[in-house]
């Protein structure tokens, strides 16, 4: 085990600083310099990796709501390779791996213990990237979510298995490049209509949270986690988290580039309670698809060597198919 | 208590006197009436405070047992056949991260062609999981194997197979003394992990490992494995103390002092087995039986001492390694390494065949003949699999094996 990390608190001195100019309780858990640290600096995650800075908010945030009473369980893949190099670990909160995709029944397992020893006071998340939840991990999670454990499953999604080299997954958005699914032929990219709606799986179970985030909306992530927490059963959070390595974005986009998937209507962001939605994130500045895919080498083969206006045109119909299901459009204040 | 009951019943009523925690379920045949009577004994209230899980596969079942064993639960779960095929990848996840989970295999065949019925196909393919496999040569031993299972688990922090015959003794209604509530609780004392997750005491488990030390964790693996060589008959041992009946241990020698000829098996065969060298016996043959107990670890000085002064061994099989023949065969010869003598491998019973004491007499008379060749399949119909094997030599598409069989032998009747 490491010693305890003292948290970094990089904005000190800056009139920038993360919501320090709020009341106290308005105040980002990270703008705390006396916040627990879940996840230590140290690890071997790539630069600007979405992944790491999503599970560091939402583990935190558990932690705050939970006072301090969290135990992880992780699926194998990126977040788990880049934390625990044995006989090194980043994670200061007990922490347990097992498989792929097992880890919704590994924490079904934990919070039954918990249960069976009245243990209610400690709290369980479930973590993975969308290839262990969309894909092989998705029976158990249905299993988790039918028999309503109370436990809060959160899936980082980056769009395809990016630990084993960017393969595609069931998440993967259509015409996106992957290592198998190559910018070539007629159809380039992924098969066109590929890409599952977890969360909208996940509400088919009506269990009672189900919300959807980013990591541009760093507030509302940890909002979410709060009101996760606050429910007891099964709970979903599906947070995308851009992959600067698999979707070919400069690691200072990451933020950016999570930012146009909200705008774009591509990433709906919205909350949803036993099966019905409650809430959603207007969308504020509205952009066209372009703006978003441009930046991604991952969606290159759309922009040379020519537009592929008439791919472009299906991939807005279906921002615009969220934004009108969701009702995503900001009104218009008359 | 002594009682007149099922197998699978007296199983779920000791496993709920080991106060398991945490038990996780999934229906497969023939393990099903574990599973429905601890549902039964925890929902009426019997077994508290416990959580049963009804789950969504045996991958899930094993990973549910995975969490809770690691959160500090006394876990337990059953399967059987495909089932235990399905969560192998968990199998050996439970056994690396060193989690004292106790599991009954009800044991079957393992299709393709589906076959419900009993041979040890599923728990012989977990051999090298990391589990420790413990055989019972009846209801009562399957029963009391339980509380012994979790002592080891505990003790060793590793998971713990109890292996029963699927039907033949999960099914069977026999006179089983089932023990009381706190003779179980005088011998198995609450679970205490060896590494338990909590949050004043965080740890990180299943972290990931290199090269630079991956073997030597495979290797602490082995190690403490054999352990169980000692704790199995140190645990045996308490047991006898304690419930005053002789359960356990890593083998059972039966007249094998002064025998030529022994015969291995593991399981229920061996009341079978062990009345036909009773019988053999009174007609003068130098014959016994060695039931091998703990199959994983396998006992190879215990079985070496027993068998070392045999002329000849005839292990039966319960399983088939296809391409090569015995899968029991292959330990015990290296426990019989540099020993010369006969030896021969016997597939037997396999997917429910029955295994008669006529022909376990034909059997052991052919060994003492010398007639028996090194593989050999007991009752095996030769004209059935001839007929397959011209058919197959004939043509490249004769159409799958099972279904050219069934019709012979649908033409047959």
């Amino acid at each position: 085990m490491n010693a305890a990390q003292q948290v970094k608190f990089y904005q000190v001195g800056s009139l920038a600083a993360g919501n320090r100019l709020l009341d106290p309780e308005l105040r980002s858990d990270q703008a705390d310099p006396a916040r627990s640290n879940a996840l230590t600096c140290g690890h071997r995650a790539c630069q600007g990796c979405g992944e790491a800075l999503g599970a560091r908010y939402v583990l935190d945030a558990a932690q705050r709501a939970s006072g301090g009473k969290v135990i992880a369980v992780n699926a194998t893949g990126c977040l788990e390779v880049f934390s625990t190099p044995y006989p090194q670990t980043s994670w200061q909160l007990p922490w347990l791996h097992s498989l792929f995709g097992n880890a919704p029944a590994v924490a079904s397992g934990v919070a039954a213990a918990l249960r069976a020893k009245g243990r209610t006071d400690i709290r369980v998340v479930g973590q993975g990237g969308d290839g262990g939840t969309v894909d092989i991990g998705l029976g158990c999670l249905s299993g988790m979510f039918e028999r309503n454990d109370d436990v809060l499953y959160v899936c980082y999604d980056n769009e395809a298995y990016m630990n084993t080299g960017v393969q595609r997954s069931g998440a993967t958005p259509p015409t996106a490049r992957t290592a198998t699914t190559q910018a070539v032929g007629e159809e380039p990219g992924a098969p066109f209509g590929q890409g599952k709606s977890l969360p909208l799986i996940a509400m088919a179970h009506e269990i009672p949270y189900v919300a959807t985030a980013t990591v541009a909306g760093l507030r509302d992530l940890e909002a979410k986690v709060h009101r996760a927490m606050g429910l007891r059963g099964a709970r979903y959070l599906h947070v995308l988290v851009p992959c600067p390595l698999g979707w070919g974005t400069a690691s200072c986009d990451t933020v950016r580039i999570a930012r146009l998937a909200e705008q774009s209507g591509l990433f709906p962001v919205f909350e949803a309670a036993g099966g019905e939605v409650t809430e959603v994130t207007k969308i504020r500045r509205r952009v066209p698809v372009e703006e978003y895919l441009r930046p991604q080498k991952r969606y290159a083969h759309l922009f040379t060597p020519e537009v592929r206006t008439d791919v472009i045109a299906r991939l807005q119909r279906a921002a615009d198919r969220n934004i009108a299901r969701f009702d995503l459009a900001e009104e218009v204040v008359s | 208590m002594l009682k007149q009951t099922e197998g699978s019943r007296a199983v779920a009523e000791t496993v709920a006197y080991c106060r398991p925690e945490v038990i996780a379920a999934y229906p497969i045949s023939p393990q099903t009436h574990i599973v429905e009577e601890l549902s039964r004994l925890v929902k009426s209230g019997a077994l508290k405070p416990c959580e049963y899980v009804n789950v969504e596969s045996e991958f899930a079942a094993m990973s549910l047992c995975i969490g809770a064993s690691a959160a500090g639960a006394r876990t337990y779960t059953a399967t059987a056949s495909q089932g235990l095929l399905y969560m192998v990848e968990a199998l050996y996840n439970a056994a690396g991260l060193g989690l004292p989970i106790v599991m009954t295999v009800a044991n079957r065949a393992i299709g393709a062609p589906i076959n419900i019925w009993n041979d040890h196909s599923d728990s012989m393919s977990q051999r090298d999981s990391g589990w420790i496999q413990l055989y019972a040569r009846d209801n009562q031993e399957a029963a009391d194997l339980h509380p012994q299972a979790f002592r080891l688990a505990e003790e060793l922090s590793l998971p713990v197979m109890v292996c029963m015959d699927g039907f033949v003794l999960t099914h069977a209604w026999e006179r089983i003394e089932v023990p009381e509530q706190a003779q179980v609780d005088a011998f198995l004392a609450p679970y205490e992990p060896r590494q338990v997750l909590d949050p004043d005491e965080p740890v990180s488990i299943g972290a990931m490992v290199g090269p630079e030390a991956f073997t030597e964790v495979r290797y602490l693996a082995h190690a403490k494995q054999m352990q169980a060589l000692e704790a199995i008959p140190d645990i045996a041992r308490e047991f006898r103390q304690a419930f005053a009946r002789d359960s356990g241990g890593l083998i059972h020698p039966y007249a094998c002092e002064f025998a030529d000829t022994i015969v291995v098996a593991l399981g229920s065969v061996l009341g079978t087995v062990c009345d036909v060298v009773d019988e053999m016996r009174a007609d003068g043959v130098r014959i016994g039986a060695l039931g091998i107990t703990s199959f994983r670890p396998f006992p190879l000085e215990a079985v070496r001492t027993v068998l070392g002064h045999a002329r000849r061994v005839v292990v039966l099989e319960r399983a088939l390694a296809v391409g090569v023949g015995g899968i029991v065969s292959q330990n015990v010869r290296t426990a019989l390494s540099g020993i010369r003598l006969d030896g021969h491998t016997v597939v037997a019973g396999l997917g429910g065949r029955p295994i008669t004491k006529e022909s376990l007499h034909r059997l052991f008379a052919d060994a003492i003949a010398g007639r028996l060749g090194h593989l050999e399949f007991l009752d095996l119909d030769t004209g059935l699999v001839e007929r397959e094997l011209a058919r197959m030599a004939q043509s490249r598409r004769s159409g799958p094996s099972a279904e050219n069989i069934l019709r012979d032998v649908g033409s047959n009747r």
